[in-house]
């Protein structure tokens, strides 16, 4: 039996960014929240402190922050015809764990997404027909507008001290920053990062073809900062050790540099680690949701009662807790039916890597930081007219190389042997002169029919529950949209005067062997048709009012960006809906 | 759904095995209540546990000469910089095959083992440490039986570099054991020894570092963000600083 704590009135699963969010703008209405989460506290002078974060064996190779397999992964296809097989060690992404979640070891980048990106549908269909758009391909809108997520968009730039070059304020075209942002109500709170030579090259080299240039908005400060809580960060210290990596340095944003030690000061703020949620408990109606059930590492197995319920666990967990507590109706894609799982999505990357003159160039690719770079937008979105192309969506692409580290980043050119006296060789003439930008060609991926989550019949968990299933393929437009970008960027890395170049195009079969990005999303989409969304445009259940799920599970399809800006800004948005709406008459906030 | 429902009850046999594991497997495990202030302690840290010197862990019998002689090939020693032996790049693999990776601990091993596609993953029970013992076997007895009875290690560089083209290229076949998928794992395991941090037994005085130029676990470079197609002057430092820090407390 479970033992039954305290009833609260707020409950949040999972805390990571979304969660810390929520805590704070709900404490702050004087609400009882405890937050429960499945890993670890972590913080940096114990977890990642400056003697020895630097380990690329230990933290990027073996994952040292992120979630083991053995306590909960899934089973990956690529056809509804195939037999999905277990994850059995992290490939094409990389769930995290503990406090802090993702905001521990994402580089920060801080993008915001288009004005059209919200709706997508009804764009691409004004502009090009609804038969210039692939059968199967189950985009739609987001039933909220660009304008209306602006205040929230500032106010995590705000809170995370986002450093940045303006391209758009209040509708004016701001010379240096991205000019097909949508308008921005302030300039970023910091101004941009210096740029290492790499990446102005890439400037320079893009200017001279005609694009406009600007330094990828960034999470990783360019000067110290103190953001609206009190919380002091210090500037960054270019590392190169973001990605995979905890910041030692207080200079990334991070639950634990903007949020937590400001909130858990609060007396009506309670968290609890190292204790999984295992199901969301809803009483006999199926519509209220009473509370959590979680275990903790000792095994013992927690009642936790609340009024309200916050899922806000990392994409692929929130899908899986609404299907093992089976609210809301599975996807069924054959029928058609059901939205629990449906339009799973997640980001057509790639990149080129250009190995320069090693006696004239010296890059020093080792001095970084994880949202460092320059980027062009020509090509995001429908920034360009895709009439003659033949595929819809796009992506921004740089030079946003986020360090050197030597298991990875130690390249040779094409042709060159793989070991040996010649790959030796090349190893040293080439370290310092090579380009190496990671996902330096950054694309949309939009949904479709058979890309979906449900329940695997064969893999359990330790616990002895299902494996939640992933179907998913790279499609044709997909493909058509990673080549046209990637031949774009290859341009530019030659213009910047590599010698050689070594193009690498997304491509199918979808692979789950390879690091692409850990951009999942969908699967409980926010919309404004309870039959093929599985919250509303306020992040609210339509099935059980009192649940709310944040974060990128809610993206309908997924732009050309990365997620997390808008994943913080939503959170904010149904925050000010729960205190300024839902408290006042608890209930549905819109009528189905 | 109520059928359904009952699929997805949790027994608490299999719950208490799921979390007790997990105890032993991460640290700082405990489940604990936080309020008031950060669960924060000083010297709470957990450092990373370096490679003890001595003895082989894991390999037995000749599996260790076997290694260096691979690890010598694939990264040959040049005037400048040792090569994969000398370096430490069988220590590397041996300590790391005798810990957490060679055993798969926190990965995914429950059946069925099924055989998929190369784009699901590697989906075999077996994990690298054993791969590693059949691989190595294999290897030493494809060598004596083509090669007049040597060994791996006891052939030329020519023959061995001969043995590893036809590995690489999948006309050297091994018996019982896919040879050219167990030679890019030793390539791919040689290389991450030589480029990691010394700590874990390979990159001995940081050589591989100081042959690219690569200035190790340094965390500030503000002052060179903007100096842009210079050298950066200062050598490489590991996670247990220079060789001459050391000595010099070692006094």
């Amino acid at each position: 039996m479970a033992r039954r704590l305290p009833k609260k009135d707020v409950v949040i699963v999972g805390f990571g960014w979304t969660g810390s969010i929520m805590a704070n703008e709900l404490t702050d209405e004087g609400l009882e929240v405890i937050a429960i989460e499945r890993g670890p506290w972590r913080d940096a002078p114990t977890d990642f402190p400056p003697t020895y974060m630097q380990d690329e064996l230990r933290y990027r190779i073996r994952h040292e922050l992120f979630l083991r397999p053995d306590q909960l992964t899934f089973t990956f296809r690529n056809k509804m015809d195939q037999t999905a097989l277990p994850i059995r060690s992290w490939g094409a992404f990389m769930p995290p764990n503990g406090v802090g979640g993702g905001g521990v070891h994402w580089n920060a980048e801080m993008w915001r997404f288009l004005p059209s990106d919200f709706v997508v549908k009804t764009h691409l269909t004004e502009r090009y027909g609804a038969s210039f758009l692939p059968e199967d391909m189950t985009i739609q809108d987001w039933g909220i507008t660009y304008d209306e997520l602006e205040p929230f968009y500032d106010r995590f730039e705000y809170l995370c001290g986002t450093s940045g070059t303006a391209g758009n304020l209040r509708g004016q075209i701001m010379e240096g920053g991205n000019p097909f942002e949508g308008p921005r109500s302030r300039p970023y709170p910091t101004p941009a990062q210096a740029q290492p030579f790499s990446h102005t090259l890439f400037g320079k080299a893009a200017r001279e073809l005609g694009y406009k240039p600007f330094p990828q908005p960034s999470g990783n400060l360019s000067q110290a900062y103190t953001n609206p809580l009190g919380l002091k960060m210090g500037p960054c210290t270019y590392c190169g050790f973001c990605e995979w990596f905890g910041c030692s340095n207080y200079s990334k944003a991070s639950p634990q540099t903007t949020i937590l030690p400001y909130l858990v000061r609060k007396p009506n703020f309670t968290a609890r680690d190292n204790s999984e949620v295992i199901k969301i408990n809803v009483d006999k109606s199926g519509k209220r949701a009473t509370g959590v059930t979680f275990v903790d590492t000792s095994g013992e197995v927690w009642e936790q009662p609340a009024d309200l319920v916050i899922l806000s666990a990392y994409t692929m967990f929130n899908v899986q807790l609404l299907l093992h507590s089976q609210i809301g109706r599975p996807y069924d894609p054959v029928a058609n039916t059901g939205t629990v799982g449906r339009n799973y999505t997640h980001q057509t990357v790639s990149t080129v890597n250009g190995f320069f003159d090693p006696k004239k160039f010296n890059f020093n690719p080792f001095i970084a930081s994880g949202s460092i770079g320059m980027c062009i937008d020509e090509f995001n979105g429908d920034n360009f007219d895709h009439g003659s192309h033949g595929f819809v969506g796009g992506g921004y692409m740089g030079q946003v190389q986020t360090g050197a580290r030597p298991i990875e980043s130690a390249l040779v050119p094409p042709d060159t042997p793989k070991w040996g006296a010649a790959w030796k060789t090349a190893v040293k003439e080439n370290y310092l002169s090579t380009v190496k930008p990671g996902t330096g060609v950054h694309g949309s991926f939009y949904a479709y029919r058979d890309i979906y989550l449900d329940l695997d019949p064969t893999y359990k968990d330790r616990f002895g529950r299902p494996l939640m299933r992933i179907t998913m393929d790279l499609k044709e437009n997909e493909i058509k949209q990673n080549k046209f970008l990637t031949d774009k960027f290859a341009e530019i890395i030659k213009a910047m005067g590599a010698d050689k170049l070594a193009v690498q195009y997304r491509t199918g079969p979808y692979d789950i062997t390879t690091y692409q990005t850990t951009h999942l999303n969908g699967g409980a989409v926010m919309g404004s048709d309870p039959t093929t969304s599985v919250i509303n445009r306020y992040l609210q259940s339509w099935d059980v009012p009192n649940l709310f799920v944040l974060g990128a599970s809610a993206f309908p399809q997924n732009p050309g960006y990365n997620p997390t800006l808008t994943v913080g800004a939503l959170a904010f948005w149904a925050a000010a809906a729960i205190r300024n709406k839902y408290l006042k008459s608890p209930g549905r906030l819109v009528d189905a | 759904m109520k059928d359904n429902h009952s699929r997805f009850e949790i027994c608490r046999r299999e719950l208490l095995a799921g979390a007790a594991y997990f105890a032993l497997g991460v640290s700082r495990s405990s489940a604990t209540v936080i309020f008031d202030h950060l669960p924060w302690t000083p010297n709470a840290g957990d450092p990373p546990t370096a490679a003890t010197p001595g003895p082989w862990l894991f390999f037995a019998g000749d599996e260790g000469k076997t290694v260096e002689a691979l690890a010598d090939r694939i990264i040959p020693p040049d005037p400048e910089t040792p090569g994969g032996k000398e370096s430490g790049s069988a220590v590397f693999i041996d300590r790391q095959l005798a810990g957490p990776y060679g055993r798969q601990d926190g990965l995914y091993v429950r059946p069925p083992f099924l055989k998929g596609a190369k784009n699901q993953g590697h989906q075999s029970e077996k994990g690298p440490a054993q791969e590693y013992r059949e691989g190595l076997a294999a290897l030493d007895k494809a060598c004596k039986d083509q090669l007049g009875g040597k060994a791996f290690f006891e052939l030329s560089d020519a023959d061995k570099d001969r043995v590893l083209n036809g590995l690489e290229s999948g006309d050297f076949k091994l018996d019982g054991v896919d040879g050219r998928a167990f030679f890019e794992q030793v390539v791919k395991d040689v290389q991450m020894g030589f480029f990691a941090d010394p700590i874990y037994g390979g990159n001995r005085d940081m050589v591989a570092w100081k042959m690219i130029g690569y200035p190790g676990a340094r965390y500030n470079y503000l002052d060179w963000v903007s100096r842009h197609n210079e050298k950066f002057p200062l050598p490489p430092v590991s996670m247990t600083g220079r060789a001459e820090w050391t000595t010099r407390t070692q006094r």
